[in-house]
């Protein structure tokens, strides 16, 4: 009994090393995929070691303001003299983290609420969805920027705003698979066994639904730095004397310093289009890594 | 179909009812405005507190929002806290340029989007599907914040053909709005919606390409112009409707920055302004007027799908 066990679950411990080998394989396949996942690898190493490689304090002034891009200020100062290199390097730290958590947030809500709403159906089901339309049919800038001014903007407020405002996508689709593995042969085995529901949901039904949700969470990451970013720009976001991306190009709007002083807003508006576009491009590898029908 | 029209515009009701719900939930969240809007050393504390006794913030929550509920299923969305104005006419005189702005970014965003969407689907794999597609890829991705500085760097201060800001009416009775103020922000707009469209679109058509019926039409040896016009591209239809009725929350949010960054004077911008002074009829208004455009939208999108595909059953 016990090598018949013990058989099996080697057995399922190579099909699962043989699955991500095979996930693995077709993503590198998209080499625009594999590229962005190691620029931003590269971009997170950068951002988590923030401290150890900006050459200045992003908040201490220097003499020299709104100096043009030299060898002491790689990327120039800003108007009251403070280093953009090292702020840019900050800013990114910030923003990352945020658009990770808002992710992190928003995915795991919308999961357990799909989960509930496509395993249980009926009322639960009813009640769910009209609040997924409901938070859907709204526009998505105004409820943040409403929310963000009403609870005072800052950092984890755009957090958990953002995750909070994210999720009915991934409930949606969710629900979805659930719904289409919910009558699955294995599951109803699973039922007859008489596993408890908790184990079904969480140990059947969420397994099977994790490539999409991974793929999804990608757009939300790319969604979430974007509008952090623009929430930033427009001043309900991270707040200054913090740095983000957004919140550096906030200064743009000033004709002198949109005109005058471009070293200010090219960099963090261009590391915010790689972010994003890396983000994307990733998603999309990984969309097509994990897509049964893909015949590679 | 009547049925279905029906059935829909009771959800849309109640999704509708329960959006007012959240959004005074979340601004009585925010406490009293009045307290915001008359802080400075030289308010009469008195003075204020009479104002927000007559405004009926003392109140309890519920009793408000039921208040301003009765008020306005009368018609009435009650005056702003700021300009003492009613809040419908505030609405009114700036939906006109949001409108345009609007209206033009969608037009645009469409023919860019199913044009390139299609023609990259019937080449793919070609030097051009790939253009278009990185293209795409790198709209989606740009702020549009920063897209419009970009644009206004190189137009208005660089080359000063366009304007930087603003919008001029033509004619001295106001009655079209100049194109030149248009270009840059309809751009702006445009391009994220293209951007995403264009994948979604080129993503549906390669599907409609591989379908059974598309070989059968291939087969039959109709040429290939004929596969695509009168095959293809009629059931690429029921993707390009979703597609274009999906960003019409998208643009009502795009146009909060956009009109921020062009200081065009629409709806957008005067919302910003109630949000950043809590204003809150105007703020419960616009979020009130978004969300049933957007409801409608989707109602319109579902029929017309439901039109367009007969093989979508309404139940």
């Amino acid at each position: 009994m016990t090598t018949i066990t013990k058989k099996k679950s080697v057995e399922k411990e190579m099909d699962e090393e043989s699955y991500l080998h095979t996930v693995w394989r077709r993503f590198c396949y998209h080499k625009p995929g594999l590229i962005s996942l190691w620029i931003v690898l590269a971009l997170v190493i950068i951002a988590v070691f923030a401290p150890l490689i900006a050459p200045y304090d992003p908040n201490a002034i220097n003499p020299e303001f709104a100096a043009s891009p030299s060898l002491q200020h790689l990327l120039g100062t800003d108007t009251i003299g403070r280093d953009m290199f090292s702020r840019l390097l900050y800013g990114l730290r910030v923003s990352l983290f945020v658009g990770a958590l808002a992710t992190l947030l928003s995915t795991a809500l919308g999961t357990v609420l799909g989960l509930i709403a496509g395993y249980f159906g009926g009322i639960a089901d009813m009640i769910i969805m009209r609040i997924t339309d409901m938070v859907m049919s709204f526009p998505y800038i105004l409820l943040i920027l409403v929310a963000s001014v009403i609870f005072s903007p800052g950092m984890w407020n755009i957090i958990l705003i953002l995750g909070f405002v994210d999720w009915p996508g991934v409930a949606r689709l969710v629900r979805g698979s659930v719904m289409e593995i919910r009558d699955a042969d294995y599951v109803q085995a699973a039922r007859i066994e008489g596993m408890p529901g908790h184990y079904i949901l969480f140990s059947e039904i969420l397994p099977n639904t994790m490539a999409p949700i991974l793929v999804f969470a990608t757009s939300v990451m790319a969604i979430s730095i974007l509008d952090e970013a623009a929430l930033s720009f427009l001043g309900m976001g991270v707040q200054p004397p913090q740095a983000s991306l957004g919140n550096l190009l906030n200064g743009a709007e000033s004709i002198s310093v949109l005109t005058g002083m471009p070293w200010l807003w090219v960099s963090p508006g261009v590391l915010i289009i790689i972010l994003v576009i890396c983000t994307n491009f990733i998603g999309d590898a990984l969309r097509d890594a994990v897509d049964p029908s893909t015949t590679r | 179909m009547a049925k279905y029209i029906v059935k829909r515009l009771l959800i849309a009701l109640i999704v509708l009812f329960g959006i007012t719900v959240i959004d005074f939930g979340i601004m009585s969240l925010a406490g009293n405005p009045m307290e915001i809007i008359g802080a400075g050393p030289k308010v009469n504390q008195a003075a204020l507190a009479q104002k927000s006794a007559n405004l009926g913030l003392n109140d309890p929550v519920p009793v408000q929002y039921v208040r301003w509920l009765i008020q306005t299923l009368h018609g009435n969305l009650g005056t702003s806290y700021k300009s003492y104005q009613p809040v419908s006419s505030m609405i009114l005189s700036h939906l006109g340029p949001t409108l345009i702005l609007m209206t033009s970014a969608l037009v645009l965003a469409a023919i860019i989007a199913v044009s390139a969407g299609i023609f990259s689907a019937l080449h793919q794999h070609s030097k051009a599907d790939y253009l278009i597609v990185t293209l795409a890829f790198l709209g989606q991705s740009i702020p549009q914040f920063f897209l419009g500085l970009v644009l206004i760097f190189i137009f208005a201060v660089k080359l000063k053909i366009l304007p930087s800001s603003g919008m001029r009416l033509l004619g001295s009775d106001g009655s079209g709005v100049q194109f030149r103020y248009l270009i840059l922000p309809c751009i702006v707009l445009a391009v994220e919606m293209a951007g995403r469209d264009i994948r979604y679109i080129r993503s549906s058509m390669l599907e409609i390409l591989n379908k059974d019926y598309l070989r059968t039409a291939k087969s039959k040896g109709i040429g290939r112009r004929l596969v695509i016009y009168r095959h293809a591209l009629r059931n690429a239809l029921i993707p390009i409707i979703t597609a274009i009725g999906m960003e019409i929350p998208a643009l009502f949010g795009g146009s909060i920055v956009v009109e921020q960054v062009f200081s065009w004077p629409g709806l957008g911008l005067m919302t910003m302004n109630a949000v950043l002074q809590r204003d809150y009829p105007v703020i419960m208004g616009v979020c009130l007027m978004t969300a049933v455009v957007v409801l409608l939208t989707n109602l319109v999108t579902d029929i017309l799908y439901a039109l367009a595909d007969p093989t979508v059953r309404l139940e």
